[in-house]
């Protein structure tokens, strides 16, 4: 499962295997050209703006508005990243990549980050050249209900026949997880999404089975979206987080540290509101953080004010969250394994000291 | 009264002769036509429901749309940026400039005598493509540049067909004429490059050109994405057309090029005035062909990701605010699709009459 795609084109799909390929003989030729890219903050610093990858259109991680502008989660933190360096979210050059052509357009140097909607996996680790900086949103597959069926749990499902889509991983998770927990169903497949969905709206089959995000982005399209429910079990892991290219030690920690500046901020309760209100902090732990002392903005080769442009700009990431795909969204996804650690999710940041 | 009548009755008679000949005549014809009129009726009344009568033309927001037909006030609310892209607002008379140029010189083309013309239009053929390039990318006259990362929508469509079509065409005839060639080397060049564009898909020609291409160049030298996209294209079409346009040559009997050799007509003027225009007439229907398809063939750039009209419809359908609404997108894109393809199709007809009507008294001598 590369991604939840909703809205994935056919063209994207005829094409699609040949990633791999292009990817390996990349990778044959970056091995000997990755030296070249000496410091991409310098430049960047020298370009004046970040060129960041982006998904062409995913509802809530990157889109784009009436007015053209990009926004979305995976946008935002592009615009976090812009206004660490330049304290200017608008330095951002987006770059809309399609899953085929993401790996190879970090590879090749079109892009500084990746920030598109990309699941971490050992082999993309290990094996194409770049550099996973931490999970921006953990995602999993899901199942979606109609309400009246009653149905609570996933595991009521036995017998269920469920809806999803050829040739990714999710129908060979679902197998895995009725297996283990000797459960029948009956699998009903389609080859895009669109078609999982319309399928599912007449009632061939009574789940729905996708990543949690591409579920709830279904769950808008269809008629009566209150009558549908999504289950709380995820039964595959999937941390979709921000990738750079191997071999830039420097920019691989200000990708990671920034991520880490917008959860450090929702944990030490740092809002977009609190930063206005220009009150000298006066916790040690705040102060640091924000810049008042010590030089961690400094030793990234930033700015030791960084973390408190971002956060003046965009808000921590709980702010973020809620703005592209929670509460203040019409997704409406509930925060679950993407809260803080301190609130029973699973985002930790290391200690900013 | 009579007069009446037999002007009623004479085309019902009429009217029923011409069913029963063309509809009715056999059982096979009665069991056809029956079969469609049920299948229209079955078909067209939900259609015509939901392209119109359920569907949602006024107000504002998604809200306003129901369920039950089209909400075609996605496609009028995101129009702007359908057409235009990401091209800041405050500088899109730019482009609405360059298109009433384009008409204007068109204009002069249709008004004014042929003998002005002769100096007339290469002066506008050459000047265009200046003035429309400083007119949409900017760097002159005070304008801004807009760099093309910016571009997008139906606007960029047109670019990469217009620049495709007028690069292909020339490149296209010469490597025609390159092939027939009686120097090895050419004919062996145009032969290899032919065979070489025709032979890879253009998904993977954009590919290469939109992502290996900056591996191999050296660092600094930046080729902008979109030029790469326009000569890949431009490459791409021209090795099918010449392919075309050989067919055209090839049509022409050699005699006509034995006797302008013996008249002492020169290579360049035998092809200027006897091959070339005839080979080019016949062909019309082929070269406008490969233009419709190249015309297509540019929704693929959203591979690369250039946001070409179909692919900044695809991007607002994700708005989420305006979920669901995608079969409106596509639908519109279709017709604007076919609005184009159609008018270059009635284009080459029209090409094709009055070449033929030229083209009577010398290839039919009487």
């Amino acid at each position: 499962m590369t991604s939840a795609q909703p809205l994935a084109s056919p063209r994207i799909n005829l094409t699609h295997r040949l990633t791999k390929t292009t990817s390996v003989v990349l990778l044959l030729l970056s091995s000997t050209l990755s030296h070249v890219y000496a410091s991409t903050l310098g430049d960047i610093k020298e370009k004046g703006y970040v060129t960041c990858g982006v998904s062409q259109s995913l509802p809530g991680f990157s889109y784009i508005e009436k007015d053209g502008k990009w926004s979305g989660l995976d946008v935002d933190f592009c615009k976090a990243l812009a206004t660490g360096i330049f304290n200017d979210s608008a330095k951002v050059r987006y770059s809309p990549l399609s899953a085929k052509e993401r790996f190879t357009a970090l590879q090749s140097g079109e892009i500084d980050v990746l920030s598109r909607n990309t699941t971490w996996t050992a082999s993309r680790d290990t094996s194409l050249g770049v550099h996973f900086a931490g999970v921006m949103y953990y995602d999993g597959q899901g199942f979606m209900v109609r309400k009246d069926l009653g149905v609570n749990s996933a595991l009521e499902l036995d017998g269920a026949t469920l809806c999803t889509n050829t040739g990714t991983t999710t129908e060979l998770n679902m197998s895995d997880y009725f297996r283990a927990n000797n459960m029948q169903y009956k699998p009903v497949v389609f080859e895009k999404y669109d078609e999982v969905l319309a399928a599912y709206e007449a009632g061939r089959c009574d789940v729905l089975s996708t990543d949690q995000s591409g579920l709830f982005s279904q769950r808008i399209r269809l008629k009566d979206a209150n009558a549908h429910k999504i289950l709380p079990e995820i039964i595959s892991k999937e941390p979709l987080g921000p990738a750079v290219r191997q071999g830039d030690d420097q920019w691989f920690n200000i990708v990671k540290w920034t991520l880490y500046a917008l959860l450090e901020a929702e944990e030490l309760n740092i809002t977009k509101k609190s930063l206005m209100l220009k009150k000298l902090p006066t916790k040690p732990k705040e102060r640091r953080f924000l810049g008042y002392d010590g030089n961690i903005g400094e030793n990234l080769g930033l700015s030791n004010a960084w973390a408190r442009q971002i956060i003046q700009t965009l808000g921590n990431y709980g702010e973020i969250y809620e703005k592209n795909i929670g509460k203040h969204s019409r997704l409406n996804i509930p925060r679950n394994h993407n809260n803080l650690w301190t609130q029973g999710g699973l985002h930790y940041a290391p200690p900013f000291r | 009264m009579s007069k009446a009548i037999n002007t009623t009755i004479i085309p019902l008679k009429y009217c029923i002769q011409w069913m029963y000949k063309n509809l009715f005549s056999s059982p096979i014809d009665c069991v056809i036509t029956l079969s469609l009129c049920l299948f229209i009726t079955w078909f067209f009344p939900p259609l015509l429901d939901w392209f119109i009568l359920q569907a949602t033309f006024i107000g504002e927001g998604s809200e306003q749309c129901t369920n039950d037909g089209a909400c075609w006030i996605f496609v009028r609310e995101f129009l702007p940026q359908f057409i235009f892209g990401f091209y800041p607002e405050e500088s899109r008379w730019r482009l609405v400039t360059a298109v009433i140029i384009a008409i204007l010189f068109i204009g002069i083309q249709i008004v004014f005598k042929k003998k002005y013309l002769k100096i007339l239009t290469p002066t506008l053929i050459a000047s265009y493509p200046i003035i429309a390039f400083i007119l949409l990318y900017g760097g002159a006259f005070g304008l801004d540049i807009i760099e093309t990362h910016q571009w997008g929508g139906l606007f960029l469509t047109l670019v990469i067909a217009i620049v495709g079509i007028a690069g292909a065409f020339p490149l296209g005839v010469a490597l025609a004429l390159g092939r027939q060639s009686n120097l090895p080397i050419i004919r062996a060049f145009c032969r290899l490059f032919i065979e070489l564009w025709r032979g890879v898909p253009l998904i993977t020609v954009l590919f290469m050109a939109s992502v290996m291409l900056p591996l191999f160049l050296p660092q600094g030298l930046d080729i902008d994405k979109l030029l790469r996209v326009l000569i890949c294209i431009m490459l791409f079409a021209s090795a099918y057309l010449a392919e075309v346009i050989r067919g055209g040559i090839q049509s022409i009997p050699s005699g006509q090029q034995e006797a302008a050799t013996a008249l002492g007509l020169s290579y360049w003027h035998t092809t200027r005035y006897i091959i070339l225009p005839q080979a080019l007439q016949h062909v019309i229907p082929g070269i406008v062909n490969t233009f419709i398809g190249l015309f297509k063939d540019t929704t693929l750039v959203l591979i690369v990701g250039l946001f070409d009209f179909l692919g900044i419809v695809q991007a607002a359908a994700t708005n989420p605010k305006w979920l669901g609404h995608a079969i409106e997108g596509y639908i519109f894109a279709a017709f604007v699709f076919w609005c184009f393809c159609f008018s270059m199709s009635r284009f080459s007809r029209h090409l094709e009459q009055r070449s033929h009507l030229k083209a009577k008294p010398t290839t039919h001598p009487t």
